[in-house]
């Protein structure tokens, strides 16, 4: 076996060697060096994370006409590590009427629910990780459990500000979280798996092959949307106003909890970024050339890790784009836009995409992805056609009722 | 190994362990002064009035019932997606009328007034 | 047996004591938001066992469902009651002598009959790797015409009475 080819594969077959030769049965030989590349691959995940603290800062910081941390070493790069060493140093205090048990397990529970999201990324084609035949299900049950960790750390702290933070948190959490997977049936629809690796497969070597982008434009937008609110990012960052809640259901956490919660947020966001990209973007596919002949050199684990980074990054950024441009918008609209549009139009997209896939599939690829594209255009059109409509129809009816009082104190 | 559940398994353990092994170095390096103000509730400076746990508005309620309705949906529309590549199109037609059904429901919830929030 | 067999074994003792456990907590603890808390680790340990089982599909929905929708539902319906929560009453009636006797007849009348099952010592036989698609398999029975469409849109319908029924109830606008 090639290193080159199955890099995983390669050391994982060289550490099972080396421990047989221990005299170790095969069954624990195998569970060691499972636990020994799930380690590794969570610190990795960890130090992303670390690097995480800095793009946020440094983003933010340019979206702010400012320059960022550039204190610490070149471009700042040292800072993440001095706030690691600052949060490590701090003392952890605890409210004295916080129910300790559930307080201390909320930020463990928030960090691992988006921990364990990586192990359904598929990073390379062979199946590093697991291949997982449920995985796009597993993806919404890792969050409901962080859902439950907002939960207890608001209702742990024993303070009015987590306790209400927590609950809208929550709150539109669940509601984001039925347009959510609305738009996650229609990769499955037109993949045919819930598993990540069969998603990736479907949009290089499927029937039709392309990026589920250019087949489901809308879908891909009401996901981005909803995970957005999933994250609890601005603009629907309500459980942490800081005008009105101070902070939200973390208010009571210190030091390394509180980062805890802080980095879960910065790696979810980079996740979910992840996640667009293996949903719709082609995963770790470089743009389908490898399925050219002579190009077959760009399947290599090492640039399909290097393709799926980069996808997640491009997403981060893009949440981070909405996150610092768009102002928090009320609770009541928040809601209202996704009962009263985004469910009635995921609802609507999942018919319009189950019956078209079955009528247009016979015409070739070109006929298929352009009825596809059109239709989810103008789906979309039609959508802000009747918002328009509406909201014109309430703004004139404002207009007439503050005009006639208006008049008849004039006269 | 065949079921990928032992995987999981082993990754949520060394998932929890990580923050867990975080939080106890913080613990230990970090110093430990508490006293009754520093441990008092946070409130904005002014000394908590009253329980914390606020009687909530009966609105939380009916959305997470309404997500309740909507999750189960979902979860029956999975397995329906999946068959769909290598069935007909009246299966699509199928989930068009389970869908339709429950989109009925939310037209039920919306003229009731249950989605507002005020 | 094979040491993944006893490992299986174990693991599925942990789980059925750690259902069971939280199940008794969550009718003991005097909290009610720390009652709805124990139903979720009850609510985990079966997600457990299905996980055991290599049952994929039922694993996830547990989760996805049962904690991420009523467990919050609860938290949520728990959070609209009075403010002190703690309830200060005796947590046994009269009649608990009574209840406990009935319970453990019909646990023994239930092990009686699971003991006298022919297939209680037998290994299960194990799932063909890589073959089957239960997931599919799954969706092709509900959407196939002879097999369950009917049922499937039934279900449907029985959503559409439990929302509009729940709403009924929860919401009165005045």
């Amino acid at each position: 076996m090639n290193f080159w080819n199955d890099p995983v594969a390669f050391i994982a077959d060289w550490l099972s060697g080396i421990f047989a030769g221990w005299g170790m049965p095969e069954f624990w030989s195998n569970l060691l060096v499972f636990a020994i590349g799930i380690f590794v691959l969570i610190a990795a995940i960890m130090v992303v994370d670390i690097f995480l603290v800095w793009i946020e800062r440094k983003v933010v910081a340019r979206f702010q006409d400012r320059l960022g941390p550039n204190r610490l070493g070149p471009y700042g790069l040292i800072q993440p590590f001095a706030d690691i060493i600052k949060l490590l140093i701090k003392e952890d205090i605890t409210p004295r009427t916080a129910d300790k048990v559930v307080y201390n397990l909320a930020p463990i529970l928030s960090m691992s629910s988006v921990l364990i999201l990586w192990a359904i990324i598929p990073l390379a084609p062979l199946a590093w990780g697991v291949d997982l035949n449920v995985g796009v299900l597993y993806l919404v049950a890792a969050g409901a459990i962080g859902a439950l960790s907002i939960i207890m750390a608001g209702w742990a702290s024993d303070n009015k500000y987590a306790l209400l933070g927590a609950f809208r948190q929550v709150a539109t959490m669940i509601s984001y979280e039925i347009p959510m997977v609305a738009a996650l049936l229609i990769p499955v629809m037109l993949a045919g798996t819930m598993s990540m690796q069969g998603i990736v497969e479907a949009q290089t070597f499927g029937e039709p092959g392309v990026w589920f982008i250019l087949v489901a434009p809308l879908a891909a937008l009401i996901f981005a949307i909803s995970s957005i609110a999933e994250l609890g990012r601005s603009p629907f960052d309500l459980n942490e106003a800081e005008s009105e809640l101070v902070s939200g259901y973390h208010i009571e956490y210190s030091g390394m909890k509180f980062g805890m919660f802080y980095a879960g947020e910065l790696l979810h966001a980079f996740t979910f970024g992840g996640f667009w990209g293996i949903l719709f973007f082609g995963g770790y596919s470089v743009f389908g050339l490898e399925t050219l002949p002579g190009l077959q050199w760009l399947s290599s684990p090492f640039i399909a890790v290097f393709m799926i980074l980069v996808k997640a990054l491009v997403g981060y950024w893009i949440i981070m784009w909405v996150k610092y441009t768009v102002p928090r918008i009320r609770i009541d609209h928040m809601l209202a836009f996704n009962w009263k549009i985004l469910v009635p139009l995921s609802f609507t997209l999942i018919m319009l995409v189950a019956v078209l896939n079955k009528l247009l599939l016979g015409y070739g690829t070109l006929v298929y992805v352009a009825g596809m594209f059109l239709a989810n255009v103008l789906l979309a059109i039609v959508t802000i056609m009747i918002l328009g409509a509406y909201a014109r129809r309430q703004r004139l009816a404002e207009e007439a009722a503050l005009q006639i009082p208006a008049r008849a104190a004039g006269d | 190994m065949p079921n990928p559940w032992v995987f999981i398994g082993l990754f949520i353990i060394i998932a929890a362990i990580i923050p867990i092994g975080a939080i106890v170095v913080a613990l230990i390096l970090g110093p430990k002064k508490p006293n009754p103000i520093k441990q008092s509730t946070y409130e904005c400076g002014l000394e908590t009035v009253g329980d914390s746990l606020v009687q909530f508005k009966a609105q939380y309620y009916v959305f997470a019932l309404a997500f309740l309705i909507f999750d189960v949906e979902a979860v029956f529309l999975f397995p329906w997606a999946i068959a769909m590549n290598k069935m007909p199109l009246y299966v699509a037609l199928e989930g068009v009328i389970f869908i339709v059904i429950l989109v009925a429901g939310l037209v039920y919830t919306w003229r009731k007034g249950a989605l507002e929030w005020v | 047996m094979t040491a993944e067999q006893i490992i299986q074994q174990i693991l599925f003792f942990i789980s059925a004591a750690l259902t069971l456990g939280s199940a008794v907590m969550v009718v003991a603890t005097r909290k009610l938001i720390q009652a709805a808390l124990w139903l979720i680790v009850s609510l985990f340990g079966v997600a457990v066992l299905y996980a055991l089982l290599d049952a994929s599909f039922l694993v996830v929905v547990q989760v996805v469902v049962y904690i991420g929708a009523i467990a919050i539902l609860f938290i949520f319906a728990v959070m609209l009651t009075q403010r002190d929560q703690r309830d200060k009453g005796p947590q046994l009636n009269k009649s608990w002598v009574l209840a406990a006797l009935v319970g453990l007849a019909t646990f023994g009348g239930l092990t009686f009959l699971v003991s006298s099952w022919t297939g209680f010592g037998a290994a299960a036989a194990p799932i063909p790797a890589g073959t089957v698609d239960m997931v599919a398999d799954l969706g092709t029975a509900l959407v196939s015409v002879d097999q369950y469409v009917l049922p499937f849109e039934v279900a449907s319908v029985l959503l559409l009475a439990a929302l509009i029924g729940a709403i009924y109830v929860a919401y009165n606008r005045k």
